[in-house]
């Protein structure tokens, strides 16, 4: 039997962390609810194991969608994750092959270059020295890369990387370490007895030359193993946890497990599935814009790991999705942050009895202007114009003021409360009976989509107005005027409506490129979802914004959104116009009845 | 007592030296620009709710300045949360937190 005292830091350090895993794994499963417990077990047997293993590989080992983001960062993680799972992998092939059995404890292909000295008598020998030796280069060359991004982040292409508390940084250099010492310890097993592969042996031969390798080496193995010890134990505590969950965040997703509005297990698995990447920090531009930089996502998950989560934190949050677009595990940032403000926020005080029960006249299209609209007239008459010339029969639902859609005080965490009015809505659109809802508010839009289960066609004006213009209802003439569009974040991100705008728009104008558009576009400031230091944050932001917009100087900007439209217009020198707008003013009939009536004032004043 | 077919009013005097403002000092330590408020209305002028009801957020940040709090619960209840009056705010009011934290003060001092 092949031991060494050495051996005892690792077999412990991994005897610890598989029981820790395990507990862990097994607390998530058993608080989902049977339903859910029951898909996780058919799950397993069923070929969507298969796509879980494939996504395990693509994103778990190689990164890819790291490397979409940001291809040095995406080396860096793949060369870790990658390198090292081959290491294990082929150390285990290499010293299972040389001992010709599989009962080896795990130490024994860990340490394998210890045990045995001679050159290897097995098929491929060389190859697999040089794989080991290939894959030992490839996780240094991350190490080296991540080292850089500690002292400089722009390296590998980040404004900022993740801020560590103490905690973090031991089990950071615990992994750091890991690497070096098996370099040292393997090549200077390779220089006592001239084995090795490209790296090591040249290595080995070159320490060879003046150090005293036999005691050394020793001390490099005790390194080694305790190392990977510390790491070992460190992992279900820190950052590294990642490593297990993402895989079990993974099968979740695949044997689709239920998500709740409420902090529940799928969010906890989330949470400990956040590998503090940093990704998301820069995305956010409560940051880059207005300099408030402890809310990101990397940090609010934390504090939630943590449980010690600061209303503050929870808070100041724009729910703009903009670090959730580019999170490359996938995490639902949006609804965590929400789930969290319910904790603080889902007090049941409101009383909406007052609100008044009509009995709607029945329809087959309802129009929704929302509050917000209401607060843009602009916007308001110039849909009414439109449904007004096609001719087609509609009812405006909340002419004489709305009842609020619910969403502001869900974004708040009051989905308690929000549930009372959306009650109270749902009640007339269904008694209206229409099988269109047509709505000029994206904030609207996704929570009568999301939240009310209507089962009708609910669709943004700008939708309906390319459907419109589709069936000859309306025409457009272009005036050729140059316009920067500005996506909404819950039109855009939200609900994935980015095409029906831009068809829109390219009929009434010239749409022009903008280098921040579709999911990466920008958050205009003004979000309802976020109380904390509004006016000073919002500012900021919409300013920045504008000028963005406004970069390759167009006629005007076009948004779809009369929160957007409202933030907007605050600061640019420009004119800022809902799509609504442009198209009621550019529409055939209406140019010909302007002009009509242009003319008759003419005659009027010529015959006086 | 004989109706008479008018009342005499109830006595309307308040003592600001003695009245509870710990609701109102509460919402100001959060949200301080609660202090900005002029009371100009252009808040209620657009609310929603006030479409249907008497709702008043320019006289309920008055009462509760004054510590007349009693009614404050039921009138608060009403608020939708849609934000409009944030937006019309001439003085820059963060009136959603502001509302926010009234419901939570409430919790803690009345
Ligand atoms: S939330 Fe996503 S992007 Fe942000 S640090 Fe965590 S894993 Fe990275
Ligand atoms: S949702 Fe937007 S504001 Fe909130 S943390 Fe993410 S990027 Fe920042
Ligand atoms: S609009 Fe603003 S300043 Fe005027 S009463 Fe309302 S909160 Fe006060
Ligand atoms: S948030 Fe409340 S007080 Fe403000 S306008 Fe809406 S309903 Fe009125």
């Amino acid at each position: 039997m092949n031991f060494a005292w050495f051996v005892l830091p690792f077999s412990l350090g991994l005897f610890l962390l598989f029981i820790l895993v395990i507990f862990k794994i097994s607390f998530w499963v058993r608080q989902l609810p049977l339903r859910d417990r029951l898909l996780l077990n058919r799950g397993i047997f069923s070929f969507k194991i298969f796509k879980v293993i494939k996504e395990v590989i693509m994103e778990s080992l190689l990164h890819r969608r790291i490397f979409k983001i940001n291809p040095v960062l995406g080396f860096m993680h793949m060369s870790f994750a990658f390198g090292w799972f081959m290491l294990i992998l082929v150390g285990n092939m290499e010293s299972r092959l040389y001992a010709g059995t599989e009962l080896n404890l795990p130490y024994y292909a860990i340490f394998f270059k210890y045990f045995v000295h001679q050159p290897l008598t097995i098929p491929f020998a060389e190859g697999f020295t040089f794989i080991m030796d290939f894959f030992l280069v490839l996780v240094l060359s991350g190490l080296l890369i991540a080292l850089s991004k500690r002292i400089y982040s722009r390296v590998v292409g980040m404004k900022r990387t993740t801020k560590l508390k103490p905690f973090d940084v031991f089990a950071m250099l615990s992994l750091w370490f890991i690497f070096p010492f098996r370099l040292l310890a393997e090549s200077m097993a390779a220089g006592m007895y001239h084995t090795g592969g490209f790296l090591t042996q040249p290595l080995g031969n070159f320490f060879a030359g003046f150090l005293p390798l036999g005691p050394l080496s020793y001390a490099m193995w005790w390194a080694y193993s305790i190392a990977l010890g510390v790491f070992f134990v460190s992992l279900p505590y820190s950052r590294y946890m990642h490593i297990p969950t993402e895989i079990v965040l993974i099968a979740f997703r695949h044997f689709g497990i239920r998500r709740t509005k409420e902090y529940d297990m799928f969010k906890d698995v989330e949470v400990f599935s956040c590998s503090r990447c940093g990704i998301c920090i820069d995305k956010c531009q409560l940051n880059t814009m207005a300099q408030v930089n402890t809310i990101q996502s990397a940090y609010f998950i934390k504090s939630i790991r943590k449980k010690n989560q600061q209303e503050a934190v929870v808070q100041n949050c724009l729910v703009c999705g903009r670090c959730q677009e580019f999170c490359p595990v996938g995490i639902k940032t949006d609804d965590l942050r929400l789930s969290q403000r319910m904790i603080f926020e889902n007090r049941e005080i409101a009383d909406f009895h007052y609100l008044p029960q009509d009995v709607p006249v029945k329809t087959d299209i309802l129009y929704f202007a929302g509050c917000m609209t209401h607060l843009t007239p602009s916007i308001k008459k110039a849909m009414l114009n439109i449904l007004n010339s096609s001719g087609i029969s509609y009812r405006f639902m909340d002419e004489d003021g709305s009842i609020c859609c619910g969403r502001p005080l869900m974004l708040s965490g009051n989905n308690k409360d929000a549930l009372k009015l959306m009650q109270t809505n749902k009640d007339i659109i269904r008694s209206s009976e229409a099988h269109t809802l047509v709505t000029s508010c994206p904030i609207c839009l996704r929570v009568f989509r999301e939240d009310y289960n209507l089962n009708i066609n609910v669709v943004h004006h700008t939708q309906f107005i390319e459907s419109m213009i589709a069936e000859g209802k309306i025409s457009l003439e272009n005036s050729g005027a140059k316009i920067s569009y500005h996506d909404p974040c819950e039109l855009g991100r939200g609900l994935g409506i980015y095409d029906e705008p831009r068809n829109v728009l390219s009929q009434t104008g010239v749409l022009l490129k903008n280098s921040l558009e579709r999911k990466s576009s920008l958050c205009c400031g003004g979000s309802i979802a976020n109380n904390q230091n509004y006016n000073l944050n919002k500012d900021k932001i919409s300013q920045q914004v504008v000028a963005h917009l406004s970069a390759k100087e167009p006629d005007m900007i076009a948004t779809a959104c009369p929160l957007c439209k409202k933030s907007l217009v605050k600061y640019a020198d420009i004119r800022v116009a809902d799509i609504a707008e442009l198209v009621s003013e550019q529409m055939v009939s209406n140019k010909a009845d302007a002009s009509r009536a242009e003319k008759k004032f003419n005659v009027e004043s010529v015959e006086a | 007592m004989v109706d008479f077919g008018y009342k005499i009013q109830a006595d309307r005097q308040i003592n600001l030296d003695i009245t509870n403002k710990a609701l109102a000092n509460f919402v100001k330590k959060h949200e301080n620009s609660f202090n900005t408020c002029i009371g100009c209305g252009t808040c209620t002028a657009t609310c929603s709710t006030a479409k249907f009801t008497d709702f008043n957020f320019r006289r309920l940040q008055l009462f509760i300045r004054r510590g007349e709090t009693a009614n404050v619960k039921a009138e608060i209840a009403k608020c939708m949360l849609c934000g409009k009056c944030q937006l019309a705010c001439p003085r820059g009011v963060n009136t959603r937190n502001v509302i926010m934290m009234i419901k939570k003060g409430l919790e803690a001092h009345v």
